[in-house]
């Protein structure tokens, strides 16, 4: 059997852009290798500025590389082939205000060359599948930003692509709408493709990505499965009590460094079971109450926290 | 094929539906219904001031057009980044730029399709009769609006639209200047001007080559030749200020 292609591949990708009248060069992304599995919702993850959109501008073909180079399906993205199977959502999607969305999806449509019949076949399921029926033939400038969001994706799906990139789709959305954008790319997951979006809203990713890779300041910090790259053991335990004396706070002071008083309740965080069953013992003896146990495991968060941390330092 | 049918039907959508487009052709209708009242001035020249003021609203309110249409084209696409979606489809950034082109042709070719009706209408209720002349020139400014537009299109792959704009009325003020041009470098006597002259003849568009209104208001004879060379002259042109156009359009970076 041939070996699977990747659905993006990049080699040393870097970018620097050149601006203002000196010229001043500004290193957007540095030397990024990346691979994506075809098959996968890949996570993009990165803090404002990491140089997210710039990868995805240059997998685009909207910018060119300073050097490196990157692969859709094994071809080059300098290549206009390379986006015959490739779908993108732009950042904060905004489209042509004079049309209507149908008008829209048409002249989408026309750019690939599909047959008027295609179209309008294809568009009918299309607004279907993005819940827009019923605003085809209201202008877009009158869209809220979440439709725009929604036909937005809708463009990036009419060639049917098997893989479909999306910037910040989830940016500017409330909760409801967060979790359409989600359903719709475990619905595209269900149907083979492969999604790669950037995000900076961590929940998001962990819900739904099989794998991430995070940038920050323009370099790669870590890529892999989220279960790998997450620590999957509990990395500590959060204990509520109530009815603590001062005295048994001082006490409880020398068994854990954490501690949070808020009003009657005692916050306290300790690193391990064991720890923990010492301090409930104690807790038991000196009659207090205890109203939770909450045991924290490793999250993006504090993943992404922690090569934030690296990224400042170096 | 397609994806530029596609990108210049779009264009064209978008100037039909913008509201500035109606005031331009408002005000040049304006304008050629104001020959009238200067007819009352003038006796016995009514034909000449009709046609005279006619042709020449006509062009300088396409001239607007075609300036005011295409410095914003390409500058819009890519300030409101409705461009991302059209290239990350298999789209050349050439076919979007020709796109483009022809968008602004056709949305000319209408306007001007309009304005010179409305003019046939005067001259047919005023004299009866027009002759080849009106429509041969009318072509020829259509021509001319033609090889303006490229340049808009030229200096907009690169440039803000104020800046597109002033460049593009500055080569149509010198385009109509060039043969004085040379002549003025001839006459200074410097060899640096001389030869800085020529160049700038020889590079910038000559649109006096397709000025015929004296003809058309005079009737005075046109030659056929002339006529070919103009369009060969204004095809050889356009194709390469939108080769050049592609060139700098094809190395740049959407930020």
């Amino acid at each position: 059997m041939m070996p699977m292609l990747k659905a993006i591949e990049t080699k040393g990708l870097t970018k620097v852009f050149r601006s203002g009248l000196s010229m001043k060069p500004l290193l957007a992304l540095s030397n990024l290798s990346l691979s994506v599995e075809s098959g996968t919702i890949f996570g993009f993850l990165g803090p404002n500025g990491a140089g997210k959109t710039t990868t995805i501008k240059l997998l685009t073909g909207l910018i060119h590389p300073t050097s490196g180079s990157a692969f859709i399906f094994g071809k080059s993205v300098q290549n206009i082939t390379s986006r015959e199977k490739m779908g993108f959502l732009p950042e904060r999607p905004y489209f042509y205000e004079y049309l209507t969305g149908l008008e829209f999806l048409h002249f989408c449509g026309q750019l690939f060359g599909f047959s008027r019949s295609t179209r309008d076949k294809k568009i009918d399921a299309l607004f279907e599948l993005v819940q827009l029926k019923g605003s085809e033939k209201i202008q877009m400038r009158q869209y809220s930003k979440g439709m725009l969001q929604r036909i937005g994706l809708a463009q990036a799906l009419f060639n049917d692509p098997e893989l479909v990139i999306m910037d910040e789709p989830m940016s500017g959305l409330d909760p409801i709408g967060r979790k359409e954008v989600r359903d719709i790319i475990l619905h595209l997951k269900d149907e083979g493709k492969t999604v790669f979006f950037s995000t900076h809203i961590l929940s998001d990713a962990e819900l739904i990505c099989d794998e991430v890779a995070i940038l920050i300041q323009g370099e790669l910090r870590n890529q892999g499965r989220l279960e790998r790259l997450l620590n999957p053991k509990i990395k500590s335990i959060d204990l509520c009590l109530k009815g603590i004396s001062k005295e048994m706070c001082r006490k409880i002071k020398t068994m854990t460094s954490s501690l949070a008083v808020h009003g009657e309740t005692v916050l306290i965080s300790v690193e391990n079971e064991h720890r923990l069953e010492k301090l409930l013992a104690w807790v038991a003896v000196q009659k207090a109450q205890v109203i939770s146990i909450t045991p924290r495991k490793e999250t993006l968060e504090d993943l992404f926290l922690e090569e934030s941390k690296v990224g400042v330092k170096s | 094929m397609k994806a530029i049918r596609a990108i210049a039907v779009n264009t064209f959508r978008e100037a039909v539906r913008n509201k500035i487009l109606y005031s331009l052709v408002f005000f040049a209708l304006v304008m050629m219904l104001f020959s009238l009242v200067l007819d009352q001035a003038t006796v016995g020249q009514r034909n000449k001031i009709i046609k005279d003021l006619g042709l020449g609203s006509i062009n300088i309110f396409g001239v607007i057009i075609a300036i005011v249409v295409g410095i914003n084209l390409v500058y819009k696409e890519i300030e409101k980044r409705t461009i991302y979606p059209i290239l990350a489809k298999p789209v050349r950034r050439s076919q979007f730029l020709i796109g483009k082109y022809f968008g602004i042709l056709l949305t000319l070719a209408v306007e001007m399709l309009f304005m010179s009706s409305f003019l046939f209408l005067l001259v047919l209720f005023y004299e009866g009769v027009f002759d080849a002349h009106l429509p041969l020139a009318l072509f020829m400014i259509f021509i001319e609006l033609a090889v303006v537009s490229a340049f808009a299109i030229f200096f907009s792959s690169f440039s803000t639209p104020f800046l597109s704009g002033m460049f593009t009325f500055a080569i149509y003020v010198i385009g109509h200047l060039t043969s004085y041009l040379q002549e003025f470098g001839a006459n200074t006597g410097s060899a640096v001007l001389k030869h800085l002259t020529t160049f700038f003849y020889y590079v910038l568009p000559n649109l006096e080559r397709f000025n015929l209104k004296a003809e058309a208001v005079y009737q005075l004879p046109i030659e056929s030749g002339r006529i070919v060379l103009s369009l060969l002259y204004a095809f050889l042109y356009i194709v390469m200020v939108l080769t050049l156009s592609v060139l700098s359009f094809e190395r740049r970076d959407f930020k």
